[in-house]
């Protein structure tokens, strides 16, 4: 939220955020996890139930989307979940008049097309696989993941008021608002070094060719089709912060935000406004 | 500064998300169906390939299961009863004029009936089929090493693939086949299978004989196995792409 009363504006400070290797990354990913999701949702539309272990025990899923007729004639979508069915009629199992898993909005390409959602997908899978350790290389060479990412002492102290003030919606202002917060910190390494490799190591798990040259992989996730339900759920894992990451773009200053990620220049929200921010929240 | 209220500017924010998304999967879509950005894609698979083989050693063996792995249900997928008069006959008598014909770029086309393939030397694989719509099989197989075939005919220099030549035809009449490189076709795992679990390979899962690619994907797997044939170039069998599926846009190299 902006200031609503102009004449106390102070004059805003400007700074240099976001290293130019930071921000291509930033884009580069965020391209390529959104179409890995979208085309993966496609490839997972394919057989849309997961297991766990080896093989496929098509009557023992842990998740499966499927369309049943309904007495009345009525076509229903029907999701079951460890053995529980909901009806989810519209968005999965049935959607648009067709039998599908994800609808088609969520789905690149659109329409049922396995072949072209696979090509999609490892095109991306290999950039993001890229980027990665590109990341992880000047991450470490430039000490940015040490210097801004690895949270300090009185950070981890800080944990319950940071959460605190994240649930209240209390944003960080003027000097504060420079670094990342604790809780920023710790999602950001958890997604750069848990679940980036996490996502990457379960898709080569369901490769045939990969399992034969390293077989500690199916030991390491139980199984093939316990390495593609995990896979699975790291999807949904980068899904919840795609989710709350960019809420937090938009409720802490969108075009600030966005911009600093585009330029690097990002404007300091001054104490003035923390104050009158505080009284209105 | 001149905020728009925060309502203003959600729902501005929420309707610019919604039409760019929109747009953004619509131009996914034309992408797919442009010649451009397939073939761009496409070069992934090289890529893949050249990176697999890097990282796995020809030799590297698939993960052999013990019988208690075994799927109670084995999907039969693609066709699983050709419509085909000649295959239908076969089945009839039991396969006793089926004869497996090699050649092409070999040195000694042989043929072989089942009888005689009985009688080489077999190998027995419990192994994990792997289907690109992504669900996982178990069962055992036995048959005859393609390599020992292949030494008795002995492929020319110049062959480089090898072709498989099913008896299952599509709806179109078109029928199925698959190919390999010499590294595949010489892998230790892959034989020409012609039992399931202990029993004579059944008809839902390609009798006589079916292929068995353990590091690829289910689709390089050809069932109905009739012919086979070492050639230099894929280019002018079937669509030109060195499968069934592969015609249809599906990758040669199956090995993700």
């Amino acid at each position: 939220m902006q200031e609503q009363t102009p004449n106390i504006e102070p004059q805003p400070e400007r700074i240099y955020r976001h290293a130019l290797p930071v921000r291509i990354w930033h884009w580069i990913n965020a391209l390529s996890l959104f179409i890995l999701i979208m085309t993966g949702f496609q490839i997972f539309n394919a057989h849309p139930a997961l297991y766990w272990g080896d093989r496929s025990d098509r009557d023992k899923p842990l998740l499966a989307m499927r369309a049943m007729k309904a007495e009345s004639g009525e076509i229903k979508g029907v999701t079951t979940i460890l053995g529980h069915p909901f009806d989810t009629t519209g968005i999965f199992g049935y959607s648009g008049d067709k039998v599908r898993g994800f609808p088609s909005w969520a789905t690149i390409p659109s329409g049922k097309w396995l072949s072209m959602g696979r090509q999609w997908h490892f095109f991306f899978a290999w950039i993001l696989a890229i980027n990665v350790l590109i990341y992880m290389t000047y991450g470490f060479g430039s000490r940015h993941v040490k210097k801004d990412l690895v949270p300090t002492g009185p950070d981890l102290r800080n944990i319950p008021t940071a959460v605190k003030d994240h649930l209240l919606l209390r944003h960080e202002t003027g000097e504060a608002s420079k670094r990342y917060n604790v809780l920023q910190k710790l999602s950001y390494l958890g997604v750069i070094f848990g679940l980036l490799p996490l996502i990457v190591l379960t898709g080569l798990t369901m490769s045939p060719t990969m399992d034969a040259a390293f077989p500690f992989l199916l030991d390491l996730f139980g199984g093939r089709q316990s390495a593609r339900t995990i896979h699975f759920a790291t999807c949904f894992l980068f899904v919840g912060f795609i989710v709350v990451h960019v809420s937090q773009v938009i409720l802490t200053g969108f075009f600030n935000n966005i911009r600093s990620m585009l330029t690097g220049w990002f404007t300091v929200q001054t104490t003035g406004v923390a104050h009158e921010q505080s009284e209105t929240h | 500064m001149n905020s728009p209220k925060p309502i203003d500017r959600r729902r501005f924010l929420s309707g610019a998300v919604q039409a760019a998304s929109l747009l953004a999967l619509a131009g996914c879509d034309n992408l797919s169906r442009s010649d451009w950005f397939p073939s761009l894609l496409s070069n992934t698979e090289k890529l893949t390939r050249k990176a697999q083989r890097v990282l796995s050693s020809r030799k590297a063996m698939a993960r052999e299961y013990v019988e208690a792995d075994r799927s109670a249900v084995f999907p039969a997928n693609g066709n699983s009863n050709p419509e085909d008069a000649d295959y239908q006959a076969m089945v009839n008598n039991g396969f006793a004029d089926w004869k497996l014909e090699i050649g092409g770029l070999v040195e000694k086309p042989a043929s072989f009936s089942l009888a005689e393939l009985r009688q080489m030397p077999s190998r027995t694989q419990t192994t994990r089929h792997d289907c690109v719509e992504g669900w996982s099989a178990i069962a055992t197989w036995t048959g005859v090493k393609l390599g020992d075939l292949l030494e008795r005919v002995r492929p020319k220099p110049e062959a480089r693939f090898i072709v498989f030549y099913c008896a299952d035809p599509d709806e179109d009449g078109q029928k199925y086949y698959e190919s390999v490189d010499f590294d595949e076709a010489y892998h230790p795992q892959t034989i020409l299978a012609y039992e399931m679990n202990g029993q004579a390979l059944p008809v839902p899962h390609g009798a006589p004989i079916r292929l068995r690619i353990e590091r690829q994907l289910g689709y390089k797997h050809a069932k109905y196995v009739m012919k086979v044939e070492a050639v230099e170039s894929l280019g002018t069998i079937g669509g030109g792409n060195g499968g069934y599926w592969e015609d249809q846009g599906y990758e040669w190299y199956a090995g993700i």
